[in-house]
């Protein structure tokens, strides 16, 4: 399996989309999270994103050792944002290529679930109210 | 200075970096020392050590020369 990782200030689905073309692939399934402009109804004017990076990047690997045990997927994209993202910008993209489609569902599942769970990567919410948790 | 508070733990202590303190020998051991140095740490839903970038348990030795973390519940995504 082809694994991509990144953890920058700027990233795109275009570069993930890229990474898993394969023409060995019939199914690609992409995840994007983005920064949503409320949170509980609550109006959010942005979010920070703070990664211990080196960490991060070995969690990363650590699901990507996983999702290749578990499924047989041709290549993963996991890439995530940090710095200040705004309402509408990508936070997070991961991207699962396979033969067919089935096992892409499920892999793209089990990362994103995985990610937001052990990956070293925290944000802070700045509601337009003033307050940040 | 080898250990770096991240999120919410380095708001709550006021530093992003510490010496590891006089006679902590395991990560619970500092997690311990963690949450009665800074009790507003106490309020959050989880509180990990990591060592030399990997999640370590209670009994885990921590010494000058590793590089530890303090993490809080993480929020990624």
């Amino acid at each position: 399996m082809d694994v991509l990782l990144k953890i920058e200030t700027d990233i795109t689905i275009q570069e993930a989309l890229d990474f898993i073309h394969s023409p060995a692939c019939g199914g690609e399934v992409v995840f994007t999270g983005k920064v949503r402009n409320d949170t509980k109804g609550r109006a959010v004017d942005k979010l920070f994103y703070e990664a211990y990076k080196e960490m991060a990047l070995s969690e990363m690997q650590k699901i990507a050792d996983d999702v290749a045990r578990q499924w047989d997927i041709k290549k993963l994209a996991m890439l995530h944002a940090v710095g200040d993202k705004l309402p509408g910008e990508v936070a997070v993209v991961v991207a699962v290529s396979s033969v067919h489609r089935g096992i892409a569902f499920d892999a793209c599942e089990y990362a994103i679930d995985t990610l937001k769970a052990t990956v070293p990567i925290w944000k802070k919410e700045f509601f337009s109210d003033g307050e940040v948790v | 200075m080898n250990v770096m508070l991240f999120g919410v733990a380095k708001d709550i202590a006021g530093t992003a970096r510490m010496q590891l303190p006089e006679g902590i020998t395991t990560a619970g051991e500092l997690k311990a020392w963690l949450l009665a140095t800074y009790p507003a740490l106490q309020q959050l839903k989880s509180l990990m050590i990591a060592v030399n970038k990997a999640y370590a348990a209670d009994g885990q030795a921590v010494g000058a020369t590793d590089e530890i973390a303090v993490i809080p519940p993480v929020s990624g995504g």
